[in-house]
């Protein structure tokens, strides 16, 4: 490996590395992924490996969770945003193709897809 | 591209009770198909050791403890697939029988203040890219790029960092003596044997966060102006030379190590030397002889070790927990660090809890918490609702605390005038059925063994006061006794070369002080209240016995009898008080005649 040649260089690696550890550090953004067998069954794997990928192309710390069946089997996969102390938004009928979008507005800009919204809960 | 994990299952306190757990999981993950998602990750001792191997799982914070490669697959279901809590698996707070899903709600962590342990548990100690991640060298490039060695020792004397190995010099003032001193080589050498036997922060340390060391390590040799160091560890911590190794290997790959560090024109190397460990091979001179290659044997310190110690140059020598501090001062400023603590003991001390307490363990928490803090909040109080009688804290040379000391605030200078010294950390409690006399014979024992033999104090008084100790228990002591005790323990104390020599007489001096009642019981009426002492005690059972014959069945002698739901009776010629009856009885039935 290279070697560390000044402290820009060793700030630099800092924050590369910094999101291989995030399931760790403390982050603002929580992403909550149905993972039932409804959710699994529609595809929910799929989608939460899409969000893996896209946070990671964009470099955006937040964190991934996994949660069992909420009830709403019909509207799996299901996909929860919570920023701060924000309300709780969630998506429903999420596809792996709809992730880019719900990240880069919702999470990006600050927008929530209105269209995809099947529930909010107080944060 | 990273990997993107969206769960890290960090393992921790495995010490070798579940060699399967770890490819269990690994194995079950990968067969579940999370291989990309989930990490697992073995990570240093979190210092709940007693109920290891335990796990976090993060980012959800969910913590189980005692997880066997049997609880795997469940586990892996539950909470990795469908993100729920395997609520057996949980934490039990042993006060109220509560369980705890999450790891920051748990009293044992929540009422900890993390400075040396900042790590431990939470990252992979093999691993120099974690270490970078969570802010490792980042007070190493401050120090390099931004401050002067007379800064960085000005920052660490404003901070009132004392020497955690126990005696707590201030480590600004042995620095600044070490760069004062003349001499074109200087060494580093850090102290990785605690000495403490059973104590295990040091080792803990060196396991779960070697970087940390290495990095307070370089800044000391900066400010020092030293260009070599020695990394001193005894043979029997075998992971903390595999890690250190391997956190010295990589840091000379990454440049942190070497010449030229981080292009700021400053050498530093260091190389492990390995020992073997005894009491007295923690004591800074005891070191730096076992560093040569010489036995280690403590020497005489009226020429200071930072005028000649290594190969008679000037050797700052530091312990491993006080180095790694040092990072945390740099980049959080010695008034944050002050701010910690007590007025002459600032920060945070690790303290290592065993005897009769709930959570065994070690702990970190802020100079100056008292002992009823530590034994009833964070150390979950005493098992089987004993009784508390006394904190022992310094290790086997340190004294016991009674009850009526449970609200003093402890630090170096309180301790130290209580009659007992805060030493490494190391801290034993005493129920009500732990005889005091007996303990203090325990140590002892230890002690004259490990006495090195130099001066004639020690070697020779040491073994008398373990034959008045050992007369005391078998009820043969006189009053005589005690005050021949009394006088040899003080000798002892004013007369030794060392510090074990000097600490020694402390636990019958403490226990002579605040429990002399106990002796007196040994002597005078020939009686054992705890009940330890096979001599002079008699088990019998009282009113409270229900006949539930739980003893009965219990008893390895079969000497006790009776009906059942009638009072049951001890054949005393069968009995040989191994007291079994009385931990077993619920009803507190079997007293001590």
């Amino acid at each position: 490996m290279p070697k560390i040649t000044n402290l820009a260089e060793l700030q630099q690696l800092r924050q590369q590395l910094q999101r291989d550890i995030k399931a760790r550090t403390d982050t603002t953004t929580t992403i909550t992924v149905g993972m039932g067998t409804c959710g699994i069954a529609a595809g929910a794997r799929e989608v939460m490996h899409a969000i893996l990928a896209e946070l990671d192309r964009r470099g955006i710390l937040a964190h991934v969770t996994t949660v069992g069946c909420i009830g709403m089997c019909s509207k799996e996969p299901l996909v929860d945003i919570q920023q701060g102390n924000e309300p709780r938004v969630t998506y429903g009928n999420v596809k792996p193709d709809m992730v880019p979008r719900l990240i880069q507005e919702h999470i990006v800009e600050g927008h929530v897809v209105d269209e995809w919204v099947v529930g909010r809960v107080a944060g | 591209m990273a990997e993107q994990y969206r769960a890290d299952v960090l393992v921790s306190c495995l010490h070798d009770r579940a060699p399967d757990l770890l490819p269990a999981l690994q194995k079950e993950v990968e067969q579940r198909g999370l291989a990309g998602e989930v990490r697992v990750v073995e990570a240093g001792c979190r210092g709940f050791c007693s109920l290891g191997p335990v796990l976090l799982i993060e980012p959800e914070g969910t913590f189980y403890v005692g997880v066997q490669a049997a609880d795997v697959p469940e586990l892996v279901e539950e909470t990795l697939v469908k993100g729920r809590v395997v609520e057996r698996l949980t934490y039990r707070e042993p006060t109220t029988r509560k369980r705890i899903p999450r790891y920051e709600d748990i009293p044992f962590h929540r009422q900890q203040q993390r400075i040396v342990l900042r790590h431990c548990g939470l990252i992979n100690p093999t691993s120099i890219e974690e270490y970078i991640a969570v802010g490792g060298y980042q007070a190493l490039g401050k120090v390099l790029s931004e401050m002067t060695p007379e800064q960085v020792i000005e920052e660490v004397k404003k901070s009132g960092l004392r020497g955690r190995g126990g005696a707590g010099f201030p480590t600004g003032r042995k620095w600044e003596a070490a760069r004062k001193a003349r001499g074109d080589i200087k060494y580093i050498v850090v102290n990785g044997d605690e000495g403490d036997p059973n104590c295990f922060m040091d080792r803990a340390l060196m396991e779960a966060d070697p970087h940390s060391i290495l990095e307070g390590a370089i800044i000391a040799a900066y400010a020092v102006g030293a260009h070599h160091g020695f990394f001193y560890i005894p043979f029997e911590h075998t992971l903390s030379v595999k890690n250190v190794r391997t956190a010295i290997e990589q840091a000379r790959e990454y440049g942190l190590l070497g010449n030229d560090i981080l292009g700021s024109g400053f050498d530093f190397d260091v190389e492990i030397r390995i020992g073997a460990h005894c009491f007295v091979g923690g004591e800074s001179t005891a070191v730096m002889a076992a560093v040569e290659g010489r036995a280690s044997e403590p020497r005489s310190k009226y020429v200071h070790t930072t005028e000649k110690g290594v190969y008679n140059r000037p050797s700052c020598l530091n312990n491993v927990k006080t180095l790694s501090i040092v990072p945390e001062i740099i980049l959080r400023g010695a008034d944050w660090y002050a701010s910690i603590g007590t007025e002459k003991s600032k920060g945070t001390t690790v303290f290592s809890l065993a005897g009769k307490i709930n959570n065994v363990g070690l702990v970190e928490v802020p100079m100056g918490i008292t002992p009823r803090e530590l034994v009833f909040d964070i150390g979950g109080g005493i098992p089987a609702k004993r009784k508390f009688k006394a904190l022992q804290i310094g290790g086997p040379s340190g004294g016991f605390l009674p009850e009526s000391l449970m609200d003093m605030p402890m630090d170096y200078e309180t301790l130290d005038q209580a009659g007992a010294m805060m030493g490494t950390g190391g801290v034993i409690i005493a129920d009500d059925h732990t005889c005091l006399i007996d303990t203090v014979k325990y140590f002892l024992e230890f002690l004259q063994e490990e006495s090195c033999g130099k001066c004639t104090p020690c070697r020779e008084g040491l073994p008398i006061m373990h034959a008045i100790l050992t007369r005391f228990t078998k009820g043969e002591g006189s009053v005589a006794d005690l005050e021949v005790l009394e006088s040899l323990a003080r000798s002892i104390k004013v007369t030794s070369l060392c510090g074990l020599g000097k600490s020694a007489p402390n636990p019958v001096l403490s226990t002579l002080r605040y429990f002399r009642d106990e002796y007196l019981a040994h002597i005078e009426q020939k009686k054992c209240p705890a009940g330890v002492c096979k001599a002079l005690v008699t088990f019998v059972i009282n009113d409270n016995c229900t006949g539930c014959a739980a003893c009965v069945r219990k008893c390895p002698q079969n000497a006790i009898s009776g009906e059942l739901k009638q009072p049951h009776t001890i054949d005393q010629s069968l009995c040989i008080k191994c007291g079994v009856c009385r931990d077993t009885c619920k009803f507190d039935a079997i007293s001590v005649a």
